[in-house]
């Protein structure tokens, strides 16, 4: 029940569109169908199943909006809450950013389905978490980790006759492996939208080896360092900065897209010559959606080229107020590499350290992107191109808009936390104390 | 899953990422159905269908939630009011323990065949995944209590003022942060009421009644000349309270050199005015000189530290390996424990344990399993001496009962161990915030929780705050910015000489802990009096991009 096909979707919307008395309304209905196991100490710890699908309507009289939820879809219900929302914008004080609705648009289509994916079965899952379990046990290792999979769906409709819909799979995968003494740590995650390329098996090697390799990690001292990030490592310090590409904020001189004396850093070099940043819902290795909450289209857009600055994200509101184009953010940020492999990487570096993951990052200055947090499951001293031995992890102090104007090299892109990201080879990287962390 | 169910209030443009993302879980409702309480007798008959169909099912024990969830936000900015938004959740949580293993499972579909459904189905999961199980739970003891009720001491219930009392009050608060020179303000209130009906097996019905209130703001000042911008967020709390939170009287105002302070209850329109001045002066501050400081911290910023480094590591699930894979493990093993001699910190340093304290977010009478509340010592006299478990940890710590330590944020999931209130005590001696500062040499003052980070066994942390004032010879010079601390956990509570005492005393805490996989969030608060750390290692944070 919890997934609903476009036309079934539609026809739920158009019925709650038609119980409408207000000047303007707009209905959104998602649902979501799916499990997971959790496991630790080479067990299950707990397992579950949930199927869950609710409707939103926000009514708006001038520019006093109201809005409601259910989860009932009787049409009893649905009319309760057409009249629950409008009653509520009636009450509501005018919000003067409202912003008339949008007229039907036209959308590609998606590429985030995969039925391999929505035909996951509690078995499938113990299956898969058994085969990350077979390595832990066989190694003399611990394994805690966190199988999910979810297919929902997302529809939007309008009393001006936007529709669009949308469905997807996801299936995402972590594991943390740690040796019986506690001194060492290896650990990986992934997702994808198709199960087929998810292999737990290949990926709990690959944190069992961590462990078993970062055990006696010596301290050398913090300092500035050429460091190779992981992909997950970039991915994990770089996450911070994409939500920072806002023309709002920066307008408003309150974020590091803030131009001294007023107006945004569009079109400034900010970045490394070699950086280029874009989003493409369309993208097969990591597709989204093709439409935003507020029914634009998206599209492929192109934000860092060539290290300048090319796009920042316009709400509707905001492009009105300064004259342009709204453009919405995207899921799936894709930063362009080159072909080398992470060994090719450790293999071009004379000194440098290895960092498999960052952890507990937070933000300590919002004008610079000063960013602090640690290195953990695996960091490794580098050495004339070879992994000399592992090292204690650090804590480092660094903006991730420092880190990309210190870009040596690129790697492959893969698909990873938030986007397709490749390895980065990293000069002046800045850890600034030493953790006892395992 | 359930983080999708979430409505995030990051939506707020420029905000966004200084606004902690705010999960709210369940339906929206009108106003007016908040203060609705249902018939404790009700909740007592679906529980029994709960508890017969999971024993005529094999259950050896059965606990059953009937939790109604309430959630009310309002959120503005500057002059305009952005979202009013109430949510209800309500459904039954049925836990079970069948073949010697945990089996759980949810409905919010309250008639009595859903009911026995869901009781069924957690005896099937808990069948199924006693195949896996290498030993059976082992529960402490837990004597039933019979029908019993327990509610919060409010004075005033949130959800019965109006809320255009509620948008005109934050309104207000917007203007004067304006007229007094801030150039942005976000603020928010936001109120939650957990009616939480527990039954077990073991012949337990507690009906309990639990509010927590959270007014805060975030002001932005933007130096145009130069373009630097600072900010100042609130001194409140998140508070286990009713709205008298917001009705601050003479007693509940600490005023020292740098400003208000705010003790029990809060002045939330005196303090965005303070904070639009005081943002103003972090603009022209000067910018720290790394090295060694005495660090004099306010309970508004030390709260988080102790959260962090105290509160965290002592969590038993963490210390045997239950969260190694997302909130990480802990470098309190059980080895240091059992040697009585772990010198956690100086011989001033008595951390204890708490579900009882009253205004705290994690008071209650009992815990989500039916266990009665206490409080216990968790470091003395500098010593690690005691964790924090539940009724299947207790044997491991050779404990004849609970601790009380379970919670679930919702109906729908299942209870684990959480944080207790973790407080500092207040030191024994006479000691004033004025007196804490005259007696260092060269220190800085820290007020307000910022930036922190923690490593994942809960080793090395920075903290960052919300005004730092240098001090000079016992004197406050004037403000510093750019502070950060960075310390090793045992080191920095090893470094505490002095804590103000018990008039000094005030709770800080966070709404929003997450843990667990999927993530639940739990409300918990830290107690403590102003106090100072020696010569602790502080960075500047500033670069130029």
């Amino acid at each position: 029940m919890a997934i609903l096909s476009k036309e079934e979707a539609q026809a739920i919307l158009k019925k709650v569109v038609g119980f409408s008395k207000a000047d303007f309304c707009e209905v959104s209905l998602r649902g979501s169908d799916g499990g997971n196991i959790r496991y630790a100490r080479n067990a299950v710890s707990t397992a579950g199943q949930i199927s869950t699908m609710s409707l939103g309507v926000s009514s708006t009289y001038g520019k006093k909006t109201g809005s409601a939820t259910i989860n009932e879809f009787d049409d009893a219900s649905l009319e309760k809450v057409v009249r629950r929302a409008e009653e509520l914008a009636m009450l509501a004080p005018e919000n003067p950013e409202f912003m008339p609705l949008l007229g039907p648009q036209t959308f590609a289509e998606s590429k985030t389905f995969n039925a391999n994916t929505a035909a996951m079965t509690p078995d499938t899952r113990a299956e898969m978490v058994g085969k990350s379990l077979s390595v832990s046990k066989a190694a003399g290792l611990d394994a805690a980790g966190f199988l999910e999979n979810s297919t929902s769906f997302n529809a939007v409709m309008n009393s001006k006759g936007l529709f669009a819909y949308n469905k997807g799979t996801n299936v995402s995968f972590s594991v943390t492996v740690r040796n019986k003494q506690g001194t060492g740590s290896g650990y990986v995650e992934q997702d994808f939208n198709d199960l087929a390329k998810m292999d737990t098996l290949a990926l709990s090697k690959i944190a069992a080896g961590k462990a078993n390799g970062s055990a006696g990690a010596k301290a050398i001292e913090p300092g500035k360092y050429t460091v190779i990030l992981e992909p997950l490592a970039a991915s994990d310090i770089l996450g911070n900065m994409f939500r920072g590409f806002d023309a709002r904020s920066a307008d408003e001189g309150r974020s590091f897209m803030s131009k001294k004396g007023g107006g945004t850093r569009l079109g400034e070099q900010l970045f490394s010559e070699n950086v280029n940043i874009y989003s493409d819902p369309l993208n097969p290795e990591i597709p989204s959606s093709t439409w935003s909450g507020d029914g634009l289209p998206i599209k492929r857009t192109q934000w860092v080229e060539k290290g300048v600055v090319k796009n920042l994200a316009y709400s509707r509101y905001w492009a009105a107020q300064k004259g342009v184009e709204p453009l919405p953010f995207s899921r799936g940020v894709i930063i362009e590499g080159g072909n080398q492999s992470l060994q090719d990487l450790i293999k071009s570096t004379e000194k440098g350290i290895l960092v498999t993951r960052f952890w507990y990052i937070r933000s300590v200055d919002p004008q610079t992107l000063l960013l602090t947090g640690l290195t953990r499951d695996g960091t490794f001293y580098i050495e004339n191109g070879e992994i000399k031995f592992p090292i204690k992890n650090f804590r480092f102090n660094e903006s991730p808009v420092i880190m990309l104007n210190n870009v040596e090299a690129l790697g492959k892109p893969v698909r990873t936390g938030s986007g397709l990201i490749p390895p980065m080879k990293i000069r002046d990287f800045t850890f600034t104390s030493l953790s006892d962390a395992i | 899953m359930k983080r999708r169910n979430f409505i995030y209030l990051a939506g707020v443009g420029a905000a966004a990422a200084m606004f902690p993302a705010i999960p709210v879980i369940g339906n929206e409702i009108p106003v007016e159905r908040a203060l609705e309480y249902i018939d404790p007798a009700v909740k007592k008959i679906l529980s029994d269908v709960a508890l017969n169909a999971a024993r005529s099912k094999g259950a050896t024990y059965t606990d059953v939630r009937v939790g109604r969830y309430l959630n009310q936000f309002v959120v503005t900015r500057e002059d305009k009011v952005e979202n009013i938004t109430n949510t209800e959740s309500y459904g039954i949580g049925i836990r079970v323990i069948a073949n010697g293993c945990w089996g759980f499972a949810a409905t919010d579909k309250m008639d009595k065949d859903s009911i026995a459904k869901a009781a069924e189905l957690a005896v099937a999961i808990a069948k199924e995944n006693g195949r896996l199980q290498s030993e059976p739970v082992k529960l402490a003891p837990q004597k039933g209590y019979g029908e019993v009720t327990w509610k919060a001491p409010i004075e005033k219930n949130s959800f019965e003022v109006p809320i255009k009392e509620k948008a005109d009050m934050l309104l207000a608060v917007n203007d004067a942060a304006i007229k007094g020179g801030a150039d942005y303000i976000n603020s928010i209130l936001f109120m939650v009421n957990e009616q939480k009906y527990f039954a077990s097996s073991e012949g337990s019905y507690i009906d309990q009644d639990i509010h927590r209130i959270w007014p805060t703001f975030f002001i932005t000042k933007i130096d145009k000349a130069t373009g630097k911008f600072e900010t100042r967020n609130a001194l409140s709390a998140p508070m286990g309270k009713g709205y008298e939170y917001l009705n601050a009287r003479a007693e509940d105002k600490i005023q020292t050199a740098s400003g208000t302070l705010y003790k029990g209850r809060y002045d939330m329109l005196e303090d965005a005015k303070q904070a639009a001045v005081q943002v103003g002066e972090k603009i022209k501050a000067k910018s720290v000189e790394p090295g060694k400081y005495d660090l004099v911290l306010d309970p508004s910023h030390l709260w988080l530290t102790i959260h962090e480094s105290c509160g965290h590591p002592t969590e038993l699930d963490r210390v045997l390996g239950y969260e190694a894979n997302f909130a990480g493990t802990s470098f309190l093993t059980l080895d240091k424990w059992e040697s009585k001699k772990f010198n956690y910190g100086s011989k001033e340093v008595n951390i204890t344990a708490d579900k009882t304290e009253t205004g705290s977010l994690g008071a209650v009478g009992y815990d989500d399993e039916g266990v009665k509340c206490g409080k216990w010592d968790v470091i003395k006299d500098g010593i690690l001496v005691n964790y924090q478990a539940i009724r299947d940890q207790a044997h491991i710590l050779g404990l004849e009962h609970s601790q009380g330590c379970c919670y679930a944020d919702n109906w729908s999931n299942v209870q684990f161990q959480r944080m207790a209130n973790i407080s500092l005590q207040p030191g024994k001696q006479p000691l004033t915030i004025a007196e804490q500062i005259k007696n260092v040499e060269k220190g800085i003052y820290i007020i307000g929780d910022g930036s922190f980070s923690i490593d994942q066994q809960r080793y090395n942390f920075q903290f960052g705050g919300q005004l730092y004032y240098e001090i000079k010879a016992g004197k406050i010079v004037g403000m510093l910015k750019d502070v950060a601390y960075q310390a090793n956990t045992q080191e920095f509570w090893n470094s505490c000489v002095a804590i103000c005492d018990q008039s000094d005393y005030r709770l800080g805490g966070s709404f929003f802990d997450g843990k667990g996989q999927p993530m639940q969030v739990s409300a918990v608060s830290h107690g403590s009096a102003t106090a100072r750390f020696n010569k602790v290692n502080v960075i500047n944070t500033a670069r130029k991009i």
